[in-house]
């Protein structure tokens, strides 16, 4: 085993490839590693991230739905009750219309039988007036028993 | 070693012996920096083999990172990622702190270029001493895998011991790290300190020795069983034919062995470098 001067040119080359892999190959290796581990990571989080987003819209969206039918089921019934509240009213309002144009008719119709009894009266005392002219010609003057005439039209 | 003796020996007769074949496989492309030689002699095979591997690598990767995109990734930037990923894992199931700064990628870069390296075990012997002495003649010596060179191996280690050290430092201070050095780890008390001291002591040359003696024995032995194999090819055809079909066996089996002493290699260097980031 000779050792001579070849143990320090080798090691001179050791140190002048280790500086070279130190400064030229190491660093960007590890910093393309780094990012693409990096961009993996964030990768994997987004995707969690989505999953997760993903999973609560759908717990909203049926809770949404939830709620809408029971809305509409709500809006339903309301408009169910509402629409046999408006037939009652509409029920009431006519029998008291009716009513009304009833009893309107009948007070028209008390009204005309009133008046035509008037007429009647009326005519019913000149009539008498003019047979009993015909009957008493000379003996009654119209002007002394017009009161009592006047009178007599008044009681029938 | 006396490869240098060797090598004349072998310059004189030429023969073709077993002894010599591997002999000759086992001898580095060894340049002498000046007269004295010794010391100052550079292994050409193994330097050149290594630096041009760790380029390689290490440029292959950079091409990859310098493009990354945190999109799709290509196919390359996929392949390049999954190493990435392997080499993080590890380093952050051991070290707790900042990794990326300097501790993860040292360890990126001694995995892939020790693995890169252990490979050239898979070039076959005979066609790299081919190669060679087609352009540098028969005496040209080659060694193809920087790893069972024991400079490399060392020159690793050592490298890591010193981070070691200087991470220790850094992290406990001065004081501390000489605190620790007597105070653990039996106890403050004073008269366990030498024991202490000698514990420290072997742990620190035990971890170099034994960090870079592994892989180097584990490459150099996969590399004298490749060459053992290759010498029965003078024995015939019958052997050239078992040669050849053990060779192809261990060549199956030293992948396994290639990547997991990179792999080891690899996590000592974090073990290390993460233990000396703790107090006790």
């Amino acid at each position: 085993m000779n050792i001579n001067f070849t143990l320090i040119a080798q090691a001179i080359a050791f140190a002048v490839l280790i500086w070279f892999t130190v400064k030229f190959v190491w660093p960007p290796l590890l910093k393309a590693i780094e990012a693409r581990q990096k961009e993996i990571a964030d990768g994997l989080a987004a995707a969690a991230d989505g999953r997760s987003a993903l999973e609560v819209a759908a717990k909203k969206s049926e809770v949404t739905l939830t709620e809408a039918k029971q809305k509409a089921s709500e809006i339903i019934a309301q408009a169910e009750k509402r629409g046999t509240q408006i037939i009652e009213e509409a029920k009431g309002n006519a029998k008291v219309e009716g009513d009304r144009i009833i009893a309107g008719a009948k007070a028209e119709i008390d009204q005309e039988v009133n008046r035509a009894k008037e007429g009647l009266r009326a005519q019913v005392s000149t009539l008498a007036i003019a047979g009993a002219e015909k009957i008493l010609r000379k003996e009654i003057d119209a002007k002394a028993h017009s009161e009592l005439l006047a009178k007599l039209a008044a009681e029938l | 070693m006396a490869t240098e003796h060797a090598d004349n020996a072998q310059h004189a007769e030429h023969a073709l012996t077993p002894s010599g074949y591997i002999e000759h496989h086992l001898s580095f492309n060894a340049q002498p920096l000046n007269e004295s030689a010794g010391f100052w002699t550079l292994h050409v095979d193994t330097f050149v083999m290594s630096v041009a591997l760790g380029l390689l690598v290490m440029g292959f990767v950079w091409l990859i990172a310098r493009k990354a995109t945190a999109g799709v990734p290509s196919r390359g930037q996929a392949f390049v990622e999954l190493v990435f990923g392997f080499v993080d894992d590890q380093v952050k199931n051991i070290f707790h702190g900042n990794r990326h700064s300097f501790i993860a990628p040292t360890a990126l870069t001694v995995f892939l270029w020790v693995f890169a390296m252990n490979s050239m075990d898979f070039l076959p012997v005979d066609w790299v001493a081919g190669i060679v002495s087609f352009f540098g003649g028969p005496d040209a010596k080659w060694r193809a895998v920087p790893t069972s060179d024991i400079n490399t191996t060392f020159a690793l280690a050592l490298s890591v011991w010193i981070l070691m050290i200087f991470f220790a430092i850094k992290v406990k201070g001065l004081g501390g790290f000489i605190h620790e050095l007597f105070c653990a780890p039996f106890g403050s008390k004073i008269w366990v300190w030498p024991a202490n001291f000698l514990f420290n002591l072997i742990e620190y040359v035990s971890k170099p020795l034994s960090h870079s003696l592994r892989l180097f024995g584990n490459m150099y032995a996969g590399e004298v069983i490749f060459l053992l194999l290759g010498l029965w090819a003078a024995t015939g055809v019958t052997g050239t034919i078992a040669g050849a079909i053990l060779g192809a066996g261990w060549s199956i089996f030293h992948i396994l062995i290639v990547a997991l002493q990179a792999f080891i290699f690899m996590m000592l260097t974090v073990v290390y470098l993460a233990m000396a980031h703790e107090s006790h």
